[in-house]
């Protein structure tokens, strides 16, 4: 039993160890709303970026912001600025921060906090309306991050 | 050269005709060719700090929608209404009565649905037209009480509620409403869920913009129940603050909770001054 236990202690650590590159959402360091470095500790791909955010499933970015280098969202909705040319407006930490957590960068804003895990008002379990089960894990992946700010690296005026 | 100049002017032009669809359209509302309605005012009760004026969730829709709603011969949700005034004279439950026994034609009912929900000092709590209902056939009828959203009671509220189209909402605030209407004014900015977005997020900064292919209205519910052309079917103010919370990422709340009674006062003073509508149309 005692050793069944310690066994547990021992992998939880290794596991901590393996991902020790990426840094967990809580532990993000924001100066003055960026992220200097990367979340995953490795580039992002700015393709993978460009489907996170046209999907609905994902980033959903488009319900929210227009981006005319991508015609293939449908009805990109109009709430935040368009970021076309965003990448001539903000650096990479910038983007990082803001597309972690904008409301760092903008206070009150409305903008979802992609890489957090709360606290949350009534948290729910993605779109079912039940309760959450546990703590939910951030809306999207340190990987997932970096791919969208590759992509918006990409919009230059 | 040439061919990038004109393809940016296409992208403008585009552009302009996305943002002119953007504000609320610009038309009004006579139903049957003889009840105006109210859609839109140029004063917000005082009471709402938020909204400089009002819109009814009509203006938000496309043309053909809208349309639908000018002649009950061409609004789906009057079928249900129908339906509801066939069961108005059944009797029902061991008292042997209808509600025609008490209430003669369902005419008798015009103006209740301006003032609910309303509080009942002999329930001593407040309550909406749903809840006035079970009351008559629970305890007058000796019938069972329908379910929230069970089709006769959506039907049954259409019908109480057409006979009010035209007249204005007009819910109280004050008195015995008081804690009730401040206990749904937190609701309604209080960020809920994963996404943490208020109502107000939505409906009140955002009304007139879109939300991917959605024209935010100001989420009034002077047009409840609403027909929903997605579903086919009539829908109750409740089952469409489920939605809306549950798509927040949040555990939204159930239709007949004290909260969403609470929400319900809140939200129905905000839409103070616009016209009954229902069974109103919608996406
Ligand atoms: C629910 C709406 C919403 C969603 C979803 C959303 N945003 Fe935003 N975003 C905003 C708003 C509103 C602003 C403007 C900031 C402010 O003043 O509040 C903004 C600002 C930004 C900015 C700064 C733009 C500039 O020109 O300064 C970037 C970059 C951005 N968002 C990227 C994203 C990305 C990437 C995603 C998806 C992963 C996303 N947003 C999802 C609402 C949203
Ligand atoms: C993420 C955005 C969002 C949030 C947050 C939100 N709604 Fe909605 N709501 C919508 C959309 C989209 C529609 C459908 C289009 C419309 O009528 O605005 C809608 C429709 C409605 C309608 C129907 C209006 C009509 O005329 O048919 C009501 C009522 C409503 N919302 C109330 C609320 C309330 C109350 C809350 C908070 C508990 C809320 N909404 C939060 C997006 C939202």
């Amino acid at each position: 039993m005692k050793r069944q236990l310690l066994l547990g202690l021992i992998l939880t650590a290794a596991a901590g160890v393996a991902a020790s590159a990426e840094t967990a959402p809580a532990d993000v360091a924001y100066e003055d709303g960026a992220v200097a470095q990367s979340l995953s500790g490795a580039a992002g791909n700015p393709e993978e970026g460009a489907k996170v955010i046209s999907t609905r499933s994902l980033g959903n970015c488009v319900a929210c912001h227009a981006i005319t280098a991508m015609p293939s969202a449908a009805f990109q909705g109009n709430i935040g600025p368009s970021l076309d040319g965003v990448a001539g407006r903000w650096d990479e930490a910038g983007l990082r921060g803001i597309v972690s957590d904008a409301k760092m960068t903008f206070d009150g804003t409305m903008m979802p906090s992609f890489y957090k895990t709360g606290p949350y008002i009534r948290p729910g379990d993605a779109f079912t309306g039940k309760a959450a089960e546990g703590e939910l894990p951030p809306l999207l992946s340190a990987q997932q991050i970096e791919d969208v700010v590759a992509y918006l690296m990409t919009l230059k005026e | 050269m040439k061919f990038r100049a004109l393809a940016s002017t296409c992208a403008i032009v585009a552009f302009a005709g996305v943002a002119a669809n953007a504000d609320p359209a610009d038309d009004t509302l006579v139903i049957n060719g003889e009840i105006p309605i109210v859609t839109h005012t140029d004063a917000a009760p005082p009471y709402i700090e938020g909204l400089t004026e009002q819109y009814s969730g009509w203006h938000f829709r496309e043309a053909d929608t809208r349309a639908m709603e000018q002649d009950d011969f061409d609004n789906p949700g009057m079928l249900g209404v129908e339906a509801a005034a066939a069961n108005w004279n059944e009797v029902d439950g061991t008292a042997g009565k209808a509600c025609a026994s008490c209430h003669e034609a369902p005419e008798s009912m015009a103006g209740v649905r301006t003032q609910m929900p309303k509080y009942s000092e002999a329930k001593g709590t407040m309550m909406t037209l749903e809840m006035y209902i079970n009351e008559c056939r629970t305890e007058r009828m000796g019938a069972e009480a329908w379910g929230w959203d069970d089709a006769a009671m959506v039907n049954m509220t259409a019908l109480i509620s057409s006979v009010s189209r035209g007249l204005p909402m007009n819910v109280a605030v004050d008195g015995p409403a008081a804690p009730y209407w401040e206990q749904g004014k937190e609701m309604y900015y209080t960020r809920y869920g994963q996404l943490e977005l208020s109502c107000a997020n939505c409906h009140e900064d955002n009304y007139g913009n879109y939300i991917r292919a959605d024209h935010l209205s100001q989420g009034q519910i002077n047009g409840f129940p609403v027909y929903r052309l997605k579903d086919a079917k009539l829908s109750s103010i409740h089952n469409r603050f489920k939605g809306c919370v549950r798509d927040t990422r949040a555990e939204t709340f159930k239709p007949g909770s004290p909260e969403f009674i609470a929400l319900e006062v809140y939200v129905a003073s905000r839409g103070n001054g616009l016209s009954v509508e229902s069974p109103s149309i919608r996406n």
